[in-house]
């Protein structure tokens, strides 16, 4: 397999936005580049949004750009499921080990999904932070790339797996497949892992994981999403009653000294962002609260948090709530805290309450060989901020290898 | 102008115990809304750090707040900036005390007083003495009341040798009363010279 990357390819790791992003604006400026993503698919963390802000358009349309790029360079090699084991070497000169699991599905797949309805195991579904549970035969999200489907390792040898393999017309289910371990030379790499959501268990006084209508904001994004596990209804998980009345609760995790110490700078937007969706679903019945210390609605946001402020179906407290506690009888969460701006005690009711969790890195930065960072493995960023750190990655990753190159020749 | 220009917190920094925190609060309301006494307080800690900074001196010393601070922590536990909540209230309250404006009949500062003098005369805390002088705080009816009101519990400790009324004319002290009393008073010069204040 060495000859798929040379010491002038550029290696990505991670295939969400900020890889994807890396990725092509080194392929297009005619470097070899070679793009490895964990999970089954591309897109990332980005595919799970239902909007993003401010425009409050659909994810779907930013990475059918990025995919139409990519399918049409023929200098990106894609490799999905594979994941890096230890990193090698120094500029110019690196050899990496990446691990490939099976996906048990061949190239012949034309994402019918005869396969998922013979399967009869379910397993929980991570594209929907696991609010619900899907066959274990399964295309992650309607924007997967590649489209293929992908065999859950746990129903490998069971009669599962055979169910499927004799549901396929196409005979693309190949039941075969190991795993592979397999080393790579490249001249360059980025590192894009991206980030993940901060364990909202670990802020006890909030009783996420103890209370059901506790919820972080990403699982209220995939709520909102009619592919979520609701169809898009805003319904709360302990009874599915409607969600009108929410409390979303900023800095839950960051800024914080026991949990994160720096600024998320995604959830003041992201929580802005929900109010919206809320009044799209329940018009002027809906009831957003805001609980905020300060909110960080940064340069161009400021007009996305000014039309917000007018929305009457928002409100404002300048309280970060000390405490959650939940009404038994209706299910209810009860906010227990003091507002700033007055020092007014309160214990404020509400249907749901959202937690603007905070992102940390996801995957630690190879400790002895040097790689760029993309995206929020290098900080806490939004998509647009994300999409330009990239490409400052990806412009400091093709200096290198024509330093190789040159070095070469 | 002086509220503008921070002089009360400046002061806060160089005289208060862990003063110099005063200026890392974010003003988010957790230490207030965690407080158990939260209701029952005048102003809560996340207040009293505004009011620092608002230059409202008398205001915050002659406050009862800090004396209500019952040192649970749970506001140093939850506090984001890991601000010592309960230390700079009794920082405060100390302060107020020396300064002679903290208020006079508050019970926690009267019993502060009581305990501190029981404490250094001998050094060991003589509690039957203790008790007595909280019971007779109101004068001398109200601690006859309190007295009578508790006389099985002071039986039982007799009965199970937990109090000896000779202790009243022959307290029990510590083998080096006299230096105890010279490490305390070293103790306390080293602070004034610390905090500014005289002897």
């Amino acid at each position: 397999m060495r000859d798929i990357a040379t010491s002038q390819t550029i290696l990505v790791v991670g295939g969400g936005v900020s890889g994807m992003t890396a990725a092509l604006e080194a392929a297009e400026c005619g470097k070899q580049v070679l793009l490895v993503e964990k999970s089954p698919t591309l897109g990332g963390r980005t595919a799970l949004l239902y909007r993003y802000f401010p425009k409050l358009c659909h994810p779907t349309c930013g990475l059918e750009i990025n995919l139409r790029r990519l399918k049409g360079n023929r200098n990106v090699r894609v490799m999905t499921m594979a994941e890096v084991v230890r990193v090698e070497g120094r500029r110019g000169d690196y050899s990496v080990t990446l691990r490939v699991a099976p996906r048990f599905v061949n190239e012949n797949c034309t994402a019918c999904g005869a396969c998922a309805e013979a399967v009869g195991a379910e397993i929980p579904n991570p594209w929907n932070y696991n609010l619900n549970r899907m066959k274990a035969a399964y295309l992650p999200h309607a924007m997967a790339y590649p489209q293929r489907y992908v065999l859950d390792a746990s129903i490998a040898g069971t009669p599962d797996a055979e169910k499927a393999r004799t549901a396929c017309k196409y005979g693309a289910i190949d039941l075969e497949m190991k795993e592979q371990t397999l080393t790579v030379s490249a001249g360059a790499v980025v590192w894009a892992t991206g980030w993940k959501p901060y364990d909202a268990a670990k802020i006890q006084p909030y009783g996420y994981g103890r209370y059901a209508n506790v919820i972080t904001s990403v699982e209220f994004e995939r709520l909102a999403d009619p592919h979520g596990p609701t169809g898009g209804r805003i319904v709360r998980p302990s009874d599915g009653k409607e969600a009108k009345n929410i409390a979303f609760i900023q800095c839950a995790g960051s800024r914080d000294e026991n949990h994160l110490r720096h600024c998320s700078r995604i959830c003041c937007m992201a929580s802005l962002k929900h109010t919206q969706f809320v009044r799209e679903a329940y018009g002027e019945a809906a009831r957003s609260t805001i609980y905020y210390i300060d909110i960080r609605a940064i340069d161009r946001f400021e007009d996305f948090y000014r039309k917000v402020r007018a929305d009457r179906t928002v409100k404002f407290v300048k309280s970060k709530p000390a405490r959650i506690a939940e009404d038994r009888a209706s299910g209810d969460v009860v906010l227990h805290g003091v507002d700033t701006e007055g020092y007014h005690r309160y214990a404020a009711q509400h249907d749901l309450a959202v937690l603007a969790i905070g992102m940390e890195t996801a995957v630690p930065l190879p400790q002895d060989a040097e790689v760029f960072p993309a995206g929020c493995a290098a900080d806490a960023l939004d998509v647009n901020r994300s999409v330009q750190s990239s490409t400052a990655a990806a412009l400091r990753a093709i200096q290198v290898v024509n330093r190789a190159a040159r070095a070469e020749s | 102008m002086s509220a503008y220009q921070g002089d009360f917190l400046k002061e806060v920094e160089a005289r208060v115990e862990e003063g110099e925190w005063v200026k890392m609060c974010m003003q988010c309301g957790v230490c207030a809304g965690s407080c158990p006494f939260g209701p029952h307080w005048e102003h809560s800690p996340q207040k009293i750090f505004m009011m620092i900074r608002a230059g409202k001196r008398e205001e915050v010393l002659t406050s009862d707040a800090m004396w209500m601070c019952t040192s649970c922590y749970n506001c140093v536990v939850r506090c984001p900036r890991k601000l010592p909540i309960t230390q700079i209230m009794h920082g405060l309250a100390t302060y107020a005390h020396r300064l002679g404006l903290a208020p006079k009949m508050q019970p926690t500062r009267r019993f502060s007083v009581t305990f501190w003098s029981n404490l250094t005369r001998t050094g060991r805390v003589n509690e039957l003495k203790l008790v007595l002088q909280v019971y007779f705080r109101n004068g001398f009816a109200a601690g006859l009341k309190e007295f009578w009101n508790m006389r099985r519990v002071g039986l039982r400790l007799l009965a199970a040798k937990r109090m000896n009324p000779f202790e009243l004319v022959f307290p029990h002290r510590c083998k080096d009363a006299k230096g105890i009393q010279r490490m305390l008073a070293k103790a306390c010069e080293i602070e004034n010279r610390k905090r500014g204040f005289s002897q």
